[in-house]
């Protein structure tokens, strides 16, 4: 490699290196802030680089909001969405990809059309319906608007296409049926793919602002996304408690993500098409 | 006999497999949106009975500002992020790609993080940022204006603002993209262009580009849908003010449902950027398509 060349590429890094830097920027502000006192933050003498440790916003929003109720809500809602996705999907999938029944085409069809609709235009009606239901306000009303992912049913049939045929038939002739044959031979097959797209399925419901923020109105039963912005409203200006509420409200997917780094970015991928 | 009975018995089996999403389908979907449909042509209120009254929803729809404003709005945002927000991840994407090992899953996480953060985390973080008086960016915009910027507060800025704090937390679903596009390109071509004498401008205009087509095309239509339904940021950063000037449809259908109590105008509305969605998704991958044909 020639001089300039070398020259060329460490350029390069060191600008990629830097935009990284930058990029996040934003949240190593917000850690820097939530560490502070209050004064300190709006004080003329606050640099750049984190110059206290000071807890004390975060034990008072632990203590004096609702974020324990927030976070159960959060947990228990996201974790049943996952579970429900990812089984009705698989599901769905295995009939679609290894079955032969009327109506399966057109149902396809369907799933592949539903990727393409609005749900947040649906929003109004999906209201009535809960509130018919008697499901403001509760767990179940949060989840069940939550429970059409199609891209899983898609992806799963994609994997479940590709299992060769004759892991069936050993099956088949030791007389084990359809359900026998998803939950021994398709799904232990295709572990890989399972837990990616479960991980991002919680992330997505973890995240979720419009539909919780419209079917909850009391505070005890709202979700991280939408609960944190009851601090706001009540705390006013005081971005050192903002900041930690913030950080909390986003580590448990931050920490997701950080693990299962390898799974995130291949489920992405897969789901989005880009990668089979 | 006991082929018609096993047949069946496939039938139901099948029936059953799928029954679970096929019936959360039917409820949360499909009835919703025949309601929506329905409810758009009544006088009602969210909760209750209305009165049939035929097309008058859309004609007032027509003679409504706010409407407009928001359209309006929704194209201005849809200008503001969907191209910026595709280019600046393939050129974070080409740079991430030519690093290797754990560098560059280091900085693939850095820049992906953003995008599992919950919104409201975000508009959180980027309203301290921006604060008038203590935001540590005031002092950039400082910098090119010569004074502080209330941004949220000032028609001119809001929607740059939002736009750049939406390209901040998404664009890193789009760099994932570009680089998984990326890595599907054989190394060969590159080593075959550079043997003829290829430069790596000519390898990106002939090769990097053409290939990565149907990616690019994918990140545009994906982030066109997506910023055609923007509200969360919208709601948390600047309620669609200052003056409306950042009044979206979604934040149309909210008020109109939800704050006015008027539950068959918001359903007009909402139908109608269901319709919108839908004809420009469509239509957009039509066009890109026979664009990546030529």
């Amino acid at each position: 490699m020639s001089g300039s060349r070398r020259i060329e590429n460490w350029s390069l890094t060191v600008i990629t290196f830097a935009g990284a830097v930058l990029w996040i920027f934003p949240l190593y502000w917000a850690f820097v802030t939530s560490i502070r006192s209050e004064d300190r933050v709006v004080s003329d003498e606050a640099g750049l680089l984190p110059d206290e440790f000071n807890l004390a916003s975060y034990i008072d929003v632990v203590f004096n909001t609702q974020l324990l109720n927030w976070y159960l809500n959060s947990i228990v809602t996201s974790a049943i969405i996952t579970v429900l996705v990812i089984v009705s999907g698989m599901m769905c999938a295995y009939a679609i990809s290894q079955m032969r029944f009327p109506g399966r085409r057109l149902l396809y069809g369907i799933v592949l059309a539903s990727f393409m609709i609005p749900s947040q235009a649906l929003v109004v009606t999906q209201f009535i319906l809960m509130n018919s239901l008697g499901l403001i306000n509760t767990w179940a009303g949060i989840i069940l608007p939550q429970l059409i992912v199609p891209v899983v049913i898609i992806v799963y049939k994609q994997f479940f296409d590709a299992v060769p045929k004759e892991m069936r038939e050993a099956v088949v002739l030791d007389g084990g049926g359809e359900y026998t044959l998803l939950f021994k031979v398709y799904l232990p097959l295709n572990w890989g793919i399972t837990t990616a797209l479960s991980i991002i399925t919680f992330i997505m419901a973890w995240n979720q602002f419009f539909w919780p923020f419209l079917v909850v109105t009391t505070e005890n039963m709202m979700t991280i996304p939408v609960g944190i912005t009851q601090v706001n409203d009540a705390f006013g200006v005081y971005y050192a408690r903002l900041m930690s509420v913030a950080l909390l409200g986003a580590m448990p997917v931050a920490v997701a993500y950080l693990v299962f780094q390898k799974r995130v970015t291949e489920a992405v991928m897969i789901s989005s098409g880009v990668k089979g | 006999m006991a082929m018609l009975h096993n047949r069946r018995k496939h039938v139901a089996i099948a029936a059953s497999l799928v029954a679970p999403f096929v019936a959360t389908f039917c409820l949360v979907f499909l009835w919703p949106a025949i309601r929506m449909v329905e409810l758009s042509f009544t006088a009602g209120p969210l909760i209750g009975e209305g009165t049939w009254v035929g097309l008058a929803n859309y004609k007032r729809l027509l003679t409504d500002n706010l409407f407009y404003t928001s359209l309006k709005n929704n194209g201005y945002f849809v200008v503001l992020t969907v191209v910026p927000t595709t280019a600046l991840a393939l050129a974070i994407a080409l740079a991430i790609n030519r690093l290797s090992g754990r560098l560059q899953a280091a900085m693939l996480a850095l820049f992906f993080l953003p995008y599992i953060l919950p919104v409201s985390v975000v508009t959180m973080i980027w309203t301290w940022m921006l604060d008038f008086q203590f935001g540590v960016l005031q002092p950039v915009l400082a910098f090119f204006t010569g004074k502080p910027v209330p941004v949220f507060k000032n028609p001119y800025w809001v929607m740059p603002m939002i736009a750049v704090v939406t390209i901040w937390w998404t664009n890193g679903f789009n760099v994932l993209l570009f680089i998984a596009g990326l890595r599907n390109i054989p190394q060969e071509l590159y080593e075959a262009a550079a043997l003829d004498g290829a430069t790596k401008r000519q390898q990106f205009f002939r090769v990097t580009w053409p290939l990565l087509w149907p990616v690019t095309a994918l990140v545009l239509t994906l982030q066109l849908i997506l910023q055609l339904k923007i509200f969360d940021q919208v709601y948390l950063m600047s309620g669609g003010g200052p003056f409306n000037s950042s009044y979206v449809l979604l934040l149309m259908v909210y008020r109109e449902a939800f704050q006015l109590n008027h539950g068959g105008y918001a359903s007009a509305v909402a139908l109608i950027l269901f319709v919108i969605i839908m004809v420009v998704s469509v239509l957009q991958f039509q066009v890109l398509k026979i664009g990546g044909r030529r």
